[in-house]
């Protein structure tokens, strides 16, 4: 974890630790949410995104630890409260309209009621949703009603907003549609955010850093695309759709270029400073990896070029997900089209390739299970 | 069959002539039995809420009370309050026996752990992470939990419709209490009683259809206000 420049950080989370039934579900030793960033909180389910969301809220008392707001130390979670806001998985909204959701904030802190009109409408506007405000919020779509959530959260102008995977109950298009305006919003109000997700499009598009979580514990934190391309170990190799990930040793070393043997004994070719000997993982994003049909033919400046046979075929919306026999398991996505075009199936034989600076090297300290 | 038929027709007859000792006896059943369902609601919605809203040792125990309470017999309650206001009892200083107050006393023994089970109920079917919605939108505890009952208001409805039932023909604790004293402690229970026991069967059957009604109508208007409000 890099360094944070201090003035950047608006809160700081210091040796968080939660223990359920005497187990630590949460055990964080250090975690700066920084000015004005979008920080998305991804991995698995299990892996302590909520718990750590709910305790950077102010909803959940740790066992151990401290925060510093700005620069203070947080004593007082009720104003610590006030100042931030928090929108979950489901709607949670109240059983009236859409306007006294959105005012439910602003009534609570006891603001008059022509300054809420005015706040709220203006609001519900920028969430596209001020025709709506006489509407029961019983009678609203998932998208509507998630969006009056959103917009409840904003209203009070919160200093940081966190958010609990907001859209993971909505269909793909009213998805798409919400994260779009609420992307919009954050870039508009510059308002700091944590959102807890795990679906890591979602993180790309909204995120400036990303900490990917397992176990209680941030496996790594980062600026997205060094998490996305530079995964620090196997399990966040995975988790950010590395779908390739090999064990092997480096056998040979060359002007930075070096050579790994990996299981079934095949020579890979990767970028990366290490010493011979040394345990490696190789790590191969789907999307590096290219497919042609016509073995030898195909000039290419990779310099790991290994031929194969397609094991399996699996349709993923836009993308097909083509795995492939090397002697060793490789995972591409291709287009429908390059699918029908090279037609590609089950059982075709095929060469892949990829370039020694795609494969993102992470160091083992041990040997790979066998 | 003509015992029926008579008392029918002695019924609405005393209904609309509005026939003084009945219209008495009804308001006061009116009035007896609302003061101890509000009562009831102020403790059962309190004690309710509390008990869903927090965790301590003994909790299960208190909610099987409370259960347990929801299907309290009238009889026992009139025993037991009777000995408590009795001359010699703990509350016997109040000398409140056998005056509608403690006949309210007695209703609200019996319908508060009605409104209390089904308030915990309610509490505790709304959303998981409402509370803490609440509290991250900056609700005080206060406020939080005024909110929160507010959300529970349909089936705290139910609460009133099944406390007020409870106790508007309940018959055993009121008449212990209250001791059927004509133009006092009389209600509407009791004097049907009284009537039935004296073979006055016209004047029972009109007690008797002014109680259902008068359940029917209460109830009937919680319903509606239920209903306009629910989910659809």
């Amino acid at each position: 974890m890099t360094p944070q420049d201090p003035s950047r950080i608006l809160l700081c989370a210091e040796g968080l630790l939660i223990r359920r039934g005497g187990t630590p579900v949460l055990d964080i030793s250090r975690l700066d949410v920084l000015n004005s960033e979008v920080l998305a909180l991804i991995g698995p389910n299990g892996a302590g995104k909520s718990t750590l969301l709910l305790t950077l809220a102010g909803l959940l008392k740790p066992s151990g630890g401290r925060f510093l707001f700005g620069d203070r130390q947080i004593t007082d979670p009720f104003a610590y409260r006030r100042r931030v806001a928090m929108v979950f998985q489901e709607p949670l909204l109240f059983d009236a309209t859409v306007f006294d959701n959105v005012a439910s904030g602003l009534k609570i802190r006891g603001m008059g009621s022509a300054e809420i009109k005015h706040t709220v409408l203006g609001t519900l506007d920028r969430f596209g949703i001020v025709h709506l405000d006489r509407r029961s919020a019983r009678k609203l779509s998932g998208g509507e009603a998630q969006r009056t959530s959103l917009a409840r959260a904003f209203v009070t102008k919160p200093e940081i907003i966190f958010l609990d995977e907001p859209f993971s109950a909505l269909d793909p298009p009213t998805r798409e549609g919400l994260i779009g305006d609420l992307e919009k919003i954050l870039s508009e109000t510059r308002t700091t955010a944590v959102i807890a997700t795990h679906d890591q499009t979602e993180a790309l598009r909204l995120a400036d850093r990303m900490a990917v979580m397992n176990g209680g514990r941030i496996a790594q934190i980062g600026p997205v695309a060094e998490v996305m391309n530079h995964p620090a170990d196997g399990f966040v190799a995975s988790f950010v759709g590395v779908e390739t990930v090999l064990a092997g040793r480096v056998v040979k070393v060359s002007d930075g270029v070096f050579t790994a043997t990996i299981e079934g004994g095949q020579e890979i070719e990767a970028v990366g400073s290490v010493l011979p000997g040394a345990l490696v993982l190789c790590c191969i994003r789907p999307e590096h990896i290219t497919i042609t049909t016509h073995s030898g033919h195909t000039k290419t400046s990779a310099r790991n070029v290994f031929p194969g046979k397609i094991r399996k075929v699996t349709p993923l919306g836009l993308f097909h997900r083509i795995q492939v026999d090397c002697g060793f398991d490789l995972a591409a996505y291709v287009t429908g089209q390059s699918l029908d075009e090279l037609s590609l199936e089950e059982g075709k034989e095929v060469t892949t390739s990829f370039k020694a600076t795609a494969v993102h090297v992470i160091p083992r300290q041990s040997p790979p299970p066998m | 069959m003509d015992l029926i038929l008579e008392g029918i027709k002695k019924a609405f007859s005393l209904i609309f002539t509005l026939d003084a000792e009945v219209l008495g006896i009804t308001l006061l059943s009116l009035k007896v039995s609302g003061l101890a369902t509000l009562i009831s609601l102020f403790i059962g919605i309190s004690v309710g809420t509390a008990v869903a809203l927090t965790r301590f040792p003994g909790r299960q125990f208190v909610v099987s009370l409370i259960n347990t309470g929801m299907g309290l017999p009238p009889v026992v309650v009139g025993l037991f309050v009777t000995i408590f206001l009795w001359r010699n009892g703990p509350l016997g200083f109040l000398e409140i026996l056998y005056t509608p107050t403690a006949i309210i006393l007695a209703q609200a023994v019996i319908a508060t752990p009605i409104v209390t089970g089904i308030t915990l109920a309610a509490i505790q079917h709304l959303p998981a992470n409402l509370r803490l919605q609440i509290l991250a939108l900056g609700a005080t505890r206060f406020q939080m939990v005024w909110i929160l009952v507010k959300e529970a208001h349909l089936p705290l409805l139910a609460a009133v419709m099944a406390g007020f039932g409870g106790v508007i023909s309940e018959v055993g604790a009121s008449i212990m209490v209250g001791g059927n004293i004509k133009g006092y402690s009389r209600v509407l229970t009791t004097a049907t009683v009284m009537e039935t026991s004296r073979g006055n069967f016209d004047v029972a059957i009109a007690l008797g259809i002014i109680l259902m009604l008068l359940s029917f109508l209460v109830n009937a208007l919680l319903t509606q206000i239920q209903q306009r409000e629910r989910p659809r």
